[in-house]
């Protein structure tokens, strides 16, 4: 087990294209970091330098505390966890997890040891005689898996593990990856392109962008403080709803299209910074869930808008809605098939499974205005401090 | 449905009537074939018979398919030995996976099978180096693997030796070239992967006594090494060696089938530094030198060989006539007058088991061993009706016409 970190690691292919840009991240001993972002962002990229397969243009890394930079990848100690992986038919489930170590000649009271201990993290105890044709496609993988737990590798590196597996056994399969990661404890970096899996399995996500770190912290605190519109965007499903605005004047108002929205003197307390924009354009941010359904005539804070489409989800109905505003897009955080069928003005709203609610009605959205989020409108940045 | 192939595909358009809105493994049609001794694969693999092609079809995601449709066709444009990809299906339907279309190559064969084949005798060294020779070709030409293993290659015999072909993308990368952490990597997996099948055939009793599975990967290792520190070393050259080392050099490179893209001569103070970026040869010389002279398609060391048989015969003739025969009448004589007619005589029952030009290639070692036996040249005529009798009917059938094996574990 060892921690791994990253100093100002850059990577510059020969035809002159800057993939990583000055990416620094501390893994720490057993955290399970997922590295996650549109494709193209430079993942993949940060993951192989790790791994040895790509070399480092500039920075240094470090694994275990030693610098890693002209380490091959058998001696920098790392088991990649792919999602190719062959299950030998004739061989026993034991076989198929030992197979590598008997290949290294390791004797066999040692290997067997090794089996045995994997077996149990994996639930495979009951099974280890049985061959791959008689295991459910979980059980596959997590023979896939045990391989590289026998390794007992310092770090585990996996790059996008689960893209194969049908959603059901990838639901499964995220689970079982981060039950046995934490069963383990050694250190994990994982990438992803999808922020669903790297919000449910990560002890923390580093959201990158054109090869750029954006921001770096746990799930919620991403979720919660997106430090600028691209990880507001890309982090959360259905994506925040971001729309240009004007604060009004003092700060206590913010005009969204046409409706204007108050803002209590604890939001700009809680963000001095806003004061600076009082009368200026920027970018206000809503999760679907802070905009609950609300009787016409409430008097909080409140947005109404006219109902396009109803997804009834049993516990809750997402409300997809649009208002007279521009829905602001960050570039990259959605695919462009998705950005292109977003309307003017459209936001979504999860409401109360029971209110009723059909396309074309008008909807007002009591607005949970502490979590509204603000945007410089120019950098992107989130405005807090 | 949508069917997205390379032109020309004409002769596949039959495929078009296949049941693609069904699983693939639930598919019944007659057309439908199976393959006996295939590797392993995650996927459900069918083989189809259409317009006297064979086809091999893979379910797998339509992303991981798009992704093998674009790299086979890089590997053809790069002259790496492959299958041939003729094409995808997407859009099936509601939880259809799309379907990878290739051309089943021809006169091939499995390590499976290999290992099976009393006739072929031990094949682990010429596994290796047919294996180990694709892995360089694939390296030179910038492309990472990442699943090499034995059930991920096809085998052809070429003359006394194997050639392979790559069947399985889904995990290769390309790349302007590959770092040595890359190329590690993929040695690595292959050591890993080859041993895990060769264990695998021991487990099942398939392997045949003799054979090491774990030392077949570090063989290969050693091999690779080798081989790629032959092709790619820097060489010091002292002046007055320099002309004569540096084409000795380029023979040797063309002699295992690649070529010199670019030399560079570096001047440092202990003489001059040989620097050679190697590439994958268009082609073999031989089975180009081969197709041009007669039409005939070999691989190389089945051209080489057939190219020294049409030698013999210019000469023959040359003494026959007492004058000079020119290269290509020769060739236009050997053809019509030897080579069409012992083809011509292969047995229809028998046909299929090997490619021609091994066919020719075995008749020419037969005929050898009978000589010796006879003290005299026995002749090719009755050499080939000796080897029709009593050699040919001792080859494995084809893979495609042995009806056991799973199609759902058919590898590629």
């Amino acid at each position: 087990m060892a921690p791994v970190s990253l100093e100002k690691i850059n990577k510059v292919y020969e035809n002159g294209f800057h993939a990583v840009h000055d990416l620094s991240l501390d893994i720490a001993d057993g955290e399970f970091m997922v590295l996650v972002g549109p494709s193209g962002c430079g993942k993949t990229t940060a993951l192989r330098m790790v791994a040895g397969l790509e070399d480092i243009t500039s920075g240094i890394l470090r694994i275990g505390g030693k610098e890693a930079n002209d380490e091959t990848p058998k001696q920098r100690d790392i088991a990649m966890v792919f999602q190719n992986y062959a299950l030998y038919p004739h061989m026993t489930v034991a076989q198929n997890i030992g197979f590598a170590l008997k290949l290294r000649h390791l004797p066999k009271d040692e290997l067997n040891a090794k089996v045995k201990d994997a077996a149990d993290i994996l639930g495979l105890t009951d099974w280890l005689d049985r061959k791959p044709g008689q295991l459910s496609g979980g059980q596959r993988q997590r023979v896939a898996m045990g391989r590289a737990i026998v390794r007992e590798p310092s770090v585990f590196l996996m790059d996008e593990p689960l893209s194969n597996l049908d959603a059901k056994l990838r639901v499964q399969m995220r689970a079982e990856v981060q039950r046995i990661q934490r069963r383990i404890g050694v250190s994990t970096i994982y990438v992803t392109h999808d922020q669903v899996e790297a919000m449910t399995m990560g002890d923390r996500v580093t959201v990158l962008r054109d090869g750029r770190l954006q921001q770096v912290g746990t799930p919620q605190y991403l979720y919660d403080n997106p430090d600028n519109i691209f990880v507001a965007a890309f982090i959360g499903s259905p994506s925040m709803n971001l729309y240009d605005a004007t604060l009004g004047e003092g700060a206590r108002s913010v005009k969204i299209g046409s409706q204007e929205v108050d803002l209590p003197e604890s939001v700009v307390l809680a963000r001095p910074a806003l004061r600076g924009y009082a009368g200026k354009k920027l970018v206000v941010g809503l999760r679907p869930e802070h905009l609950p359904a609300e009787s016409a005539d409430t008097t909080g804070p409140k947005l109404v808008g006219e109902v396009e489409l109803v997804e009834a989800l049993g516990s809750e109905q997402v409300v997809h809605f649009t208002i007279d505003a521009n829905r602001v897009l960050a570039e990259g955080a959605v695919d462009k098939d998705e950005a292109a069928a977003v309307k003017h003005g459209e936001g979504v709203a999860r409401v109360a499974a029971k209110t009723p609610v059909k396309p074309g009605d008008k909807l007002t959205f009591a607005v949970s205005i502490e979590d509204m989020k603000f945007f410089d409108e120019a950098t992107g940045a989130a405005i807090r401090e | 449905m949508r069917f997205v192939f390379s032109p020309p595909a004409a002769e596949a358009a039959g495929l078009l009537t296949l049941p693609f809105d069904e699983p693939l493994e639930e598919w019944q049609d007659e057309r439908l074939i199976e393959i006996s001794q295939a590797g392993l694969s995650r996927h459900v693999v069918r083989f189809v018979a259409d317009g006297g092609v064979l086809y091999a079809l893979k379910s797998i995601s339509e992303r991981l398919a798009r992704r093998e449709y674009r790299v086979l066709r890089a590997l053809a444009e790069l002259n790496v030995p492959a299958v041939e990809v003729v094409g995808i299906v997407v859009d099936r339907g509601p939880d259809l996976d799309a379907i990878l279309v290739t051309r089943f190559l021809e006169y091939s064969t499995t390590y499976r099978a290999l290992f099976s084949s009393p006739r072929v005798g031990q094949p682990t060294d010429r596994l290796l180096d047919a294996l180990v020779e694709l892995l360089v070709r694939l390296h030179l030409s910038g492309f990472f693997w990442g699943d090499c293993s034995l059930s991920n290659t096809l085998f052809r015999y070429d003359a006394g030796t194997l050639a392979a072909y790559l069947v399985d993308t889904e995990t290769s990368e390309q790349h302007p070239a590959l770092s040595d952490g890359q190329r590690q990597l993929d040695i690595e997996l292959a050591m890993e992967r080859t041993g895990g099948e060769l264990l695998d055939l021991e487990a099942g009793g398939l392997l045949p006594a003799g054979v090491d599975p774990l030392s077949f990967g570090e063989e290969l290792s050693g091999r690779y090494e080798a081989l790629w520190d032959e092709l790619t070393r820097e060489e010091k050259l002292r002046p007055q060696e320099q002309r004569y080392r540096i084409a000795e050099r380029l023979r040797r490179l063309n002699a295992l089938g690649f070529d010199a893209d670019e030399l560079e001569l570096i001047s440092t103070p202990d003489g001059n530094k040989l620097r050679i970026r190697t590439k994958v040869a268009a082609a073999g010389q031989h089975s180009t030198q081969l197709f041009r002279q007669t039409g005939i398609s070999a691989d190389e060391h089945q051209a080489r060989r057939l190219l020294n048989d049409i030698a013999s015969f210019r000469g023959y003739l040359e003494q026959k006539s007492d004058q000079p025969v020119s290269e290509t009448v020769a060739a236009h004589r050997w053809l019509e007058e030897v080579y069409d007619p012992v083809v011509a005589k292969i047995p229809v029952r028998l046909r299929g088991r090997l490619a021609p030009p091994e066919i020719f290639h075995e008749i020419l070692e037969h005929r050898w061993y009978l000589s010796e036996q006879a003290g005299h040249d026995v002749g090719t005529t009755a050499a080939a009706q000796s080897y029709f009798d009593t050699v040919l009917p001792y080859v494995p059938e084809p893979l495609t016409t042995v009806t056991e094996g799973l199609p759902g574990e058919a590898g590629s």
